[in-house]
């Protein structure tokens, strides 16, 4: 049923656990009646340099949760925002199409957390780089 | 590896005895039961001596036997076979909201050919109440089906009771015992029952045979109709092997239910009260007394069921969640839902189902890995378990 890097990112999920001093965080899913994913990003001159996620779902939510935290450390902010759930679902080798959801709730946790930086840095500027590139706008 | 199978109520091996005693239908022993020649004659006489062990199971006559293709089928037939038989009398059928789907969906399609059917709500434990059956009674009622045991938490219905509201007002009733089979005492009268639903599979025979009970003057319009065969209640050549392996399965179900309920019951108390003590943050779903005997059904907080299964399916232990059916399906099980759970605490159940060939080594090693399961999972969730 699931590839067998979905198995690899199931049985050993990297980067589980959060940021205490994340530049953004971004929670997505259902937290009433399904999957839920935390994601935490440190961000510096406009690349994300870490990454961390909790996740309640199954084990496609958890792969993909592992997956896209691999995925983002060494992206822009851009590219980051511009994730697709298809992108997720090509880097674990496919999913079953009744757990493309899963993909989709780990692209809307990156997409959340990097909406939830920018804000902070409309409020409260600390990355000169992304600040300046804003202005120019 | 290990190799542990604890998903008894989504299907079970077949017996040795019952492959024994089907092999030689399949080549040998070819016939149609319905030919005349000795071909014939063997295959009728295996059939017939089939429906006497079915019959004996249930403690019926084995002229209200029919063989069906399975649960789901016998399941299709008594509803809609009532419903339809019985239309001009009224149009009210009474079930419960935690059915299988087999039940669900033919009570589903039936609203939509213009009946009305009451789901009446369980309690927390997964019962009704006799009395809210007979609440729900209307003049138009013609048919009450509620299931003997439910496959995903193995509650146990007080079908004798309902059976004789059933009977002391007129209406037919109707019983799936798919689960209890073999496990529990079923018994046509002590239930009042004028319909039954059983599965070979479910009791260690094969895959696609069951059977139906229905009383003796109980009319039903068939839903196959064809060439008159089982009495014109479900057309279709008779498949020799599976009824064969059916009887057989019937017969050692029968003999040896009594052993197997307190092994089974040993077995399912040892890993309750094991899973109580060493992991926090569960909770047991279903009655804890009237109960299948080697059901158990766990909530485990912050751990989702498809992950705990699949982290234990690599730890070379079978279970599942809810019912093997409805696996794919994304929504949390209906069943446990009708308990008033909250979605969160559904998605986080597992059912664990003992069967003949497990032994208390199974609850050993089951025990030697789940809680570290669990508490990986709450890891990767960050759940904070209460308590």
């Amino acid at each position: 049923m699931y590839s067998s890097t979905v198995m690899d990112h199931f049985r050993s999920p990297r980067n589980v656990g959060d940021l205490p001093d994340a530049d953004g965080v971004g929670n997505a899913g259902n937290p009433i009646s399904g999957n839920t994913i935390a994601l935490y990003l440190r961000i510096a001159d406009g690349t994300v340099t870490d990454a961390k996620f909790r996740t309640f779902g199954c084990a496609a939510s958890i792969a993909a949760s592992s997956m896209v935290t691999e995925w983002l450390i060494g992206r822009t902010t851009e590219q980051a925002a511009a994730i697709e759930n298809k992108t997720i679902a090509d880097a674990l080798g496919g999913l079953p199409p009744t757990k493309m959801h899963c993909s989709a709730m780990a692209a809307d946790g990156v997409r959340t957390a990097i909406e939830d930086y920018r804000n902070r840095q409309d409020a409260n500027p600390k990355d000169e780089y992304e600040a300046g590139k804003r202005q120019s706008y | 590896m290990a190799s542990i199978y604890l998903d008894h109520n989504a299907t079970t091996p077949v017996r040795p005895e019952v492959y024994d005693a089907m092999e030689p239908f399949f080549r040998v022993r070819f016939g149609n039961a319905s030919s005349i020649h000795r071909y014939g004659q063997e295959a009728r006489s295996a059939v017939e001596e089939a429906r006497s062990r079915v019959a004996g199971l249930v403690n019926a006559r084995p002229s209200e036997i029919y063989f069906t293709s399975g649960g789901t089928e016998s399941d299709n037939l008594a509803l809609k076979g009532i419903a339809y038989t019985r239309r001009a009398f009224g149009r009210h059928i009474i079930t419960t909201n935690i059915e299988h789907s087999a039940v669900l969906n033919s009570c589903g399609f039936l609203e939509r050919e213009g009946f009305e059917v009451t789901y009446l709500p369980v309690d927390e434990y997964g019962r009704i109440d006799p009395g809210q059956v007979a609440d729900a009674l209307t003049d138009h009622t013609i048919l009450i089906s509620i299931m003997h045991a439910n496959n995903e938490i193995g509650t146990v219905q007080p079908v004798g009771e309902i059976g004789r509201i059933a009977r002391d007002n007129g209406v037919c009733f109707h019983t799936d015992a798919v689960q209890s089979a073999g496990k529990l005492p079923v018994d046509v009268e002590a239930m009042h029952a004028d319909l039954l639903s059983l599965s070979g599979h479910k009791i260690y025979g094969p895959k696609g045979v069951g059977a139906i009970y229905i009383r003796n003057g109980v009319e039903i319009e068939p839903t196959a109709h064809g060439g008159h065969h089982e009495n014109d209640v479900r057309s279709g050549t008779e498949n020799t092997v599976g009824i064969v392996g059916l009887g057989k399965a019937a017969e050692l179900a029968a003999e040896e239910r009594e052993r197997e309920f307190r092994n089974l019951s040993e077995m399912r108390d040892a890993l309750e009260a094991r899973i109580r003590f060493e992991i926090d943050g569960v909770r047991i779903n279903g009655h804890p007394e009237r109960r299948l005997p080697g059901t158990l059904n766990v909530s485990f907080s912050g751990a989702e069921g498809d992950s705990l299964i699949m982290s234990l399916d690599l730890a070379g232990i079978a279970v599942s969640t809810g019912s093997a059916c409805t696996s794919g399906a994304i929504e949390p099980s209906h069943v446990l839902l009708a308990l008033g759970r909250d979605p969160r605490t559904a998605l986080g159940s597992v059912r664990f189902s003992f069967g003949h060939d497990n032994t208390m080594e199974d609850v050993d090693y089951v025990m030697s890995r789940l809680p570290g399961i669990v508490s990986r999972l709450r890891e990767v969730s960050a759940a904070q378990v209460p308590g």
